[in-house]
């Protein structure tokens, strides 16, 4: 049995559709992140999850039971907000005892949670410290000691790491997930950087305007978008219009001067889409044939900004010390069949 | 109202909005009625009930030897229609009114610019001095006024004449320029408050934009700076003609019993001649006048800074 | 930013002068020796301050005056802060107006504010004590103690909120544990302005006092009415004291253009 299931789960403010007829399950000690941008319904996903909104349509159960019958403040749920939301005029240590407290944890117990709770986020000397008085670093470790202290069932993390630069946030990543591994609670993150998706998941929601777009693993949403929205909204992508011609025997797809044994299923135009790094240079004759408009060296690749027959592409190239083509110059491009994904032109899947 | 009793007005452009937008997610869409009605109740019994109590009391009929009667008659609206004594007074209160405005808006509007002008701790520091003011009796600080200029006893008086500058002393106390000079002073604090208030959301930088664009100082004092800090005099000037126009102590302490306004006519009224019920009348005529223009000039205002001002 | 100009400090100057002079002048005229109204240019003396005792109406008024705006506030913020919860944190119908209404005793002339409490409680049987004037103190200075606790409650983090009841807190452990600590500077600054108001409302009071419950504002007041003399300085000169030892505490703790301009929340 799913471990939290979420029913055909409507959201409506006024006319205002936030979220529309989601389905999901999420089997116990798994990550699923909701990614999307902002207004695609994921923090309202999470608010209902949570209880802080109601439901315009549908269930949502966790462990078989409806939550919708349960105050939040008895669901157990542990969440870490984007602000933190810490108690400004409490310590450390009496932020993380505060949901122990509202549980009549005998005073000896609660403190040796406490501190164990900090010491878990690597804050064991910063118990009596106000919030007011910590970097962002830490009163992030601050939170999700206070969320995860109760042990809860399910473990909400609302944009936890957005507040934070760019080398903190990548330490917190891997620290939020060596925590739950070993803590093995079900954890539900909301994002909009899917960096912070794909790194942490075990599978990714991706989200828009309300509607679910793809759930799957990080690499199946990576490598085989269902749609043109994830493939743009999952990294850079090119996207090539191309033609199946059934002429030949097999058929072959057909752009620009690039051509391909065509896959099947497929027929008329077609959008072909390559992520960056999957184009290669070729020798001449082959592949489609561009000319490098502009060249940027990004330290550990370059990163070429190519005019093709079919219209602009970016190319990212490992920076392995080869000599690299100049700005102007004449380029063929490449990619394996199994690095690109096809979609019936015009429509949108 | 008098001074003393009331320091900020909700400044109608410039201050933060009375009622902010509740933040969303768990907020209800009911009538929250366990908190709100205690204040509410409140409120009713004591705010709403009175004031109709007066409107009907103004309605009402009094003869020196019979006290009040509870009639509907227009008796004490038609005295006020036809006698002019009322007119001029009105006439008077709205006179003083205007003038105490224009000086609080002249000299408050450029002070708040200089206070805002200068350096971290001095700002501090002169800021309490001037606005402190605001929370000082209004009694104590009209009676400075009369200690100042109070007849040939008056300090700059008596110093004037022994340097020899005047003959007679300058006549201050039942003027209405007494009035005036004295209820500036009372109430410049809310000038320079709410221009400040305005102050504070100007871009320092934007001067120097300006500078960098070639704009002299009166250019970017004229251009740059003035429309900006605009509906902050605005608003601070309806909340200081509404509270002159409603004084009592200031006007009661330099007027006297000759220079009668608004208020201390109606005082005199209950207190004195025990009119209630034409006591009754000036008052709400002075409510009904003030709710009109505040309100009138508060639409005006809003309009035509919606754009610049969100 | 560039400093000001000599001009500019020119009228600052004067500015302050004017501010200032006749609060300093009824300060100096108090120290007096002399029996009449003068500045005390042949020594200091306190012989006017020691004058008071002899007045006991004076002291008695300070005491009522105390009491009164010590407790009308406290009461005006119990009202206030459920109110300002409901306000700032409900969109409901008839919000627009419900604040228009608390904050209405800052738009209505206090004389005719005066009037309608004396005509009511005149009629209820209260008029002349103690209670008619704690009521009206409260309804003057309610919306005083409104604002700030409002605008504290608006600028509070709900998130913060939302964390204690994910915790485990039911909603009267969330308002003392969590709600009411995180709005207290408001509600404390909301209170102390209201004292302030109540200590110097004269235009309402003077209509509701009677003997025995006279504020020391309206006792001032009744005073000058007779004559000016060095008593009644050196009375304003001790409540200007008071004041400005209450104004220095709030600017200290709070921020005095903040608390003035209905921003009670502290910055950070």
């Amino acid at each position: 049995m799913a471990f939290l299931e979420l029913d055909g789960v409507t959201k409506r403010f006024g006319p205002h559709v936030a979220v529309e007829q989601l389905d999901l399950t999420v089997a116990k000690g798994e990550f699923v992140s909701l990614l999307g941008p902002s207004g695609c319904g994921k923090t309202t996903t999470l608010q209902m999850i949570a209880g802080f909104l109601d439901l315009t349509g549908g269930a949502i159960r966790l462990e078989g039971r409806n939550l919708a019958e349960i105050h939040p403040s008895r669901r157990g749920l542990g969440i870490v907000f984007q602000s933190y939301a810490l108690f400004p005029h409490m310590t450390a240590a009496e932020n993380v005892a505060f949901g122990l407290e509202m549980r009549r944890v005998p005073a000896a117990e609660r403190a040796e949670r406490v501190e164990a709770a900090l010491a878990m986020v690597g804050l064991a000397g910063f118990a009596d410290r106000y919030p007011r008085r910590m970097s962002g670093g830490q009163q992030q470790r601050v939170a999700l000691a206070r969320a995860l202290v109760i042990r809860p069932s399910l473990l909400l993390l609302d944009e936890p790491l957005s507040n934070l630069d760019a080398k903190l946030r990548e330490e917190m990543q891997i620290e939020l997930r060596q925590i739950q591994r070993n803590l093995g609670t079900t954890t539900i993150l909301v994002t909009h950087d899917q960096v912070e998706a794909m790194s942490l998941s075990d599978r990714i929601v991706v989200m828009n305007t309300g509607r679910v777009e793809q759930i799957g693993t990080p690499q199946e949403t990576y490598e085989r978008p269902a749609s043109a929205f994830v493939a743009n909204f999952l990294g850079k992508t090119n996207e090539f219009a191309g033609t199946i011609e059934a002429g030949t025997q097999p058929a072959r797809i057909v752009a620009g001067s690039w051509s391909a044994p065509a896959p099947a299923g497929f027929s008329g135009p077609v959008t072909v889409s390559v992520r960056p790094e999957k184009i290669g240079f070729a020798g001449a004759g082959q592949g489609l044939a561009a000319r490098v408009a502009i060249r940027i060296f990004q330290g550990n690749h370059w990163l070429f900004q190519c005019e093709t027959e079919c219209g602009p592409a970016i190319v990212i190239r490992q920076n392995d010390g080869m000599a690299q083509p100049a700005e102007g110059e004449a380029v063929r491009l490449a990619w394996r069949p199994e690095d690109m994904s096809l979609r019936a032109a015009g429509v949108r899947p | 109202m008098t001074a003393a009793s009331s320091a900020p007005q909700p400044a109608p452009v410039t201050a933060a909005p009375a009622a902010p937008a509740p933040a969303a997610g768990g907020a209800g869409t009911g009538t929250p009625w366990p908190l709100v009605l205690p204040a509410l109740m409140l409120f009713v019994a004591v705010v709403l009930i009175p004031l109709a109590m007066t409107v009907l009391l103004s309605f009402n009929d009094w003869g020196q030897y019979k006290g009040i009667e509870q009639v509907f008659i227009l008796k004490n609206w038609r005295e006020i229609w036809e006698d002019d004594y009322f007119l001029e007074m009105f006439l008077r209160t709205f006179r003083i009114a205007v003038l105490a405005t224009l000086i609080t808006a002249l000299l408050g509007a450029p002070e708040a610019y200089i206070l805002n002008r200068m350096q971290g701790r001095w700002k501090g520091f002169f800021l309490l001095v001037i606005l402190g003011p605001l929370l000082i009796s209004v009694v104590a600080r009209t009676l400075g006024w009369a200690l100042l200029f109070g007849g040939a006893n008056g300090v700059v008086n008596k110093a004037l004449m022994s340097l020899g500058v005047i003959g007679a002393p300058i006549p201050f106390m039942f003027t209405e320029t007494g009035v005036v000079v004295a209820l500036a002073h009372v109430m410049m604090p809310f000038m320079v408050l709410s221009v400040w208030a305005a102050l504070q959301r100007v871009d320092p930088q934007i001067e120097n934009a300006a500078m960098s664009l070639g704009a002299g100082h009166a250019t970017i004092l004229r251009r740059i700076v003035l429309p900006q800090i605009m509906p902050g005099i605005l608003s601070g000037a309806i909340i200081v003609f509404s509270l002159s126009a409603s004084a009592f102590a200031t006007p009661s302490i330099i007027g006297g019993r000759r220079l009668k306004v608004a208020a201390t006519l109606a005082y005199d009224e209950f207190l004195n001649t025990l009119n209630w019920p034409l006591g009754a009348a000036v008052a709400v005529l002075l409510l009904v006048a003030l709710v009109l223009i505040v309100v009138g000039s508060n639409a005006l205002i809003e309009r035509r800074y919606a754009e610049v001002f969100r | 930013m560039s400093r000001n100009g000599p001009l500019a400090l020119l009228f600052h100057t004067l500015f302050v002068i004017f501010m200032l002079a006749p609060i300093l002048v009824v300060c100096l005229v108090a120290f007096t020796p002399e029996g009449f109204l003068s500045l005390p240019t042949q020594g200091f003396s306190l012989r006017w301050f020691r004058a008071i005792a002899r007045y006991p109406e004076f002291i008695n008024a300070f005491w009522v005056s105390l009491w009164l705006g010590a407790v009308a506030s406290l009461i005006a913020a119990a009202f206030a802060v459920p109110a300002a919860l409901a306000i700032a944190r409900h969109s409901f119908r008839g919000r627009e107006a419900l604040s228009a209404l608390f904050l209405s005793p800052l738009m209505i002339p206090h004389v005719v504010l005066g009037i309608a409490f004396l005509r009511f409680f005149t009629q209820t049987g209260l008029s002349g004590t103690f209670p008619a004037l704690l009521i009206a103190h409260v309804v003057v200075v309610f919306p005083f103690a409104l604002r700030l606790t409002l605008a504290a409650a608006t600028g509070m983090d709900r998130s913060v909120e939302m964390a204690a009841v994910s915790l485990g807190a039911g909603s009267w452990t969330l308002f003392r544990r969590v709600t009411l600590p995180l709005i207290l500077p408001g509600v404390i600054s909301g209170w102390a302005l209201a004292f302030i108001q109540s200590f110097d409302e004269l235009t309402m009071t003077v209509f509701l006092a009677a003997p025995g419950i006279e504020t020391l504002p309206v006792r001032m007041f009744l005073y000058i009415q007779d004559n000016i003399d060095p008593l009644v300085t050196s009375v304003s000169a001790s409540v200007i004291a008071v004041t400005m030892l209450a104004l220095v505490l709030l600017d200290r703790f709070f921020g005095l253009d903040r608390v003035l301009s209905g921003h009670g929340d502290r910055g950070r």
